[in-house]
């Protein structure tokens, strides 16, 4: 198991909430555009006033030569201000390939988030694309969930269908 | 050199000294103009153009002179700027980001002028830098006093996160000592500065800050903006964009009276969308 990195925690005074599980489910579209590269994805997790919890995954172009992938990070400008730029990529468990158009799952355990207080989040989710465009979503959301739910936002762009899944854990 | 921008300000300067003034020498704001301010990854390149010129930010004038560019390192190095040259309306360099951090690019011009009289009785004019005055043997006349401008022309990169190493004032003319890091600037947010005059605050300074993209707009709508009691000033940056912030002391002009102390200070900063 992989511990997610943890950041801007301090602020948060309340002990970590008890079990659950998470998934995440995202369509990036199939566009028809003269030139398509996959997108570039980050996904993390902010209270309602902004601050950065926890990155949950950033996907982009790991295998370029020489690292260039990473000088695309900064695109994803609100990801980047409040994480990417303190990070020393590629992080372990957080840093994934980028993904072809098709609808892609994320499943994570309460062992991810045993730090995470009880409280109100949001997952947001920014995506940008080399010579397209770029979108962010945000999904609200309780921890822990008190019961399963399925939540959903849709992008316009560059993503279609979001969906948060959350179910209390059964341990 | 010396810029000067207000309309009514270059008519009185133009009036005074316009028999030694050739047509081009006044009236134009001085910037640097860089291909990015926040960056990521490692082997990333900037290039900048640098030029005077009177509409933001477009060449419309003549190029910088960049014989006194320094690139301030994050660690407090300088580096070399390469594929240095000079066009007919800007100047163009590229720097190498070899260090994660944040750099200060910037042309610091520190010129001394003084009026003095030569061995054969004639009054001559001295122009140069600090350093070629004190060498010239006339800083030990007592029947010569010099005059001094200072113009700093800067802006601040970011590879990875930010440091604060190259953004401690220098103590030299006019210089801004950010309070919101420089590459930290977002459309929408307020972004706070300390205006410095030789190291100390200057307070109820007006300032310019203006954005770019000039040419494809009718008026100016500069940023109304004056330094406070401790030097302090505020921006709430309306629109993503590259803007430039200018402020100015003393008289100016190519030819200032004895004991003149001009400064100005221009400095280019990028503001990023929400």
């Amino acid at each position: 198991m992989k511990l997610l990195p943890l950041t801007a925690l301090a602020g948060l005074a309340a002990s970590p909430a008890l079990a659950a599980d998470m998934a995440i489910s995202v369509e990036v579209p199939r566009l028809s555009v003269a030139e398509y590269h996959n997108p570039y994805i980050a996904f993390w997790l902010e209270t309602p006033e902004r601050a950065h919890v926890q990155d949950l995954a950033v996907w982009y172009d790991t295998e370029m030569r020489d690292d260039e992938g990473e000088t695309w990070l900064k695109d994803m400008r609100q990801w980047w201000r409040r994480s990417g730029r303190a990070l020393d990529l590629p992080v372990d468990g957080l840093s994934r390939p980028t993904r072809a158009p098709g609808t892609h799952e994320m499943n994570f355990s309460a062992a991810d988030f045993t730090d995470l207080p009880t409280g109100e989040y949001r997952l947001i989710v920014e995506v940008v694309r080399e010579v397209g465009g770029r979108e962010m979503l945000e999904i609200p959301f309780q921890w822990p969930p008190s019961e399963s739910q399925t939540l959903t936002a849709r992008g316009e762009e560059e993503l279609g269908e979001l969906t948060l899944s959350l179910s209390p854990s059964s341990e | 050199m010396k810029t000067t921008n207000r309309a009514l300000k270059g008519a009185l300067l133009a009036t005074a000294v316009a028999a030694a003034l050739p047509a081009a020498a006044h009236a134009h704001r001085a910037w640097m103009l860089p291909s990015a301010t926040v960056l990521s990854g490692e082997n990333v390149w900037l290039t900048v153009d640098a030029a005077a010129a009177n509409t933001l930010f477009h060449f419309d004038h003549r190029p910088m002179g960049l014989n006194n560019l320094t690139v301030h390192a994050p660690d407090g190095s300088t580096l070399e700027p390469q594929n240095v040259s000079q066009g007919a309306y800007r100047s163009t360099f590229d720097v190498d980001l070899v260090q994660n951090g944040t750099y200060n690019v910037e042309v610091l011009n520190d010129s001394v002028s003084a009026v003095y009289t030569d061995e054969n009785g004639e009054e001559q004019r001295f122009r140069g830098t600090q350093a070629d005055f004190a060498a010239s043997g006339l800083a030990d006349r007592d029947d010569v006093t010099p005059s001094y401008n200072t113009s700093r022309t800067e802006f601040f990169v970011t590879v990875g996160a930010p440091t604060d190493m190259t953004i401690q004032p220098s103590g030299v003319g006019l210089e801004l000592e950010p309070i919101t890091h420089p590459n930290d600037l977002y459309a929408g947010e307020a972004a706070r500065f300390r205006l410095l005059q030789d190291g100390e605050p200057l307070a109820d300074q007006e300032l310019e800050v203006i954005a770019g993209g000039q040419r494809y707009r009718d008026a100016e709508d500069a940023i109304p903006t004056v330094s406070d009691e401790n030097g302090e000033f505020e921006v709430t940056w309306p629109e993503p964009g590259m803007y430039w912030i200018h402020a100015e002391v003393g008289p100016g002009g190519r030819n200032p009276a004895p004991g003149a102390r001009s400064a100005a200070y221009n400095g280019t900063f990028e503001v990023l969308p929400q």
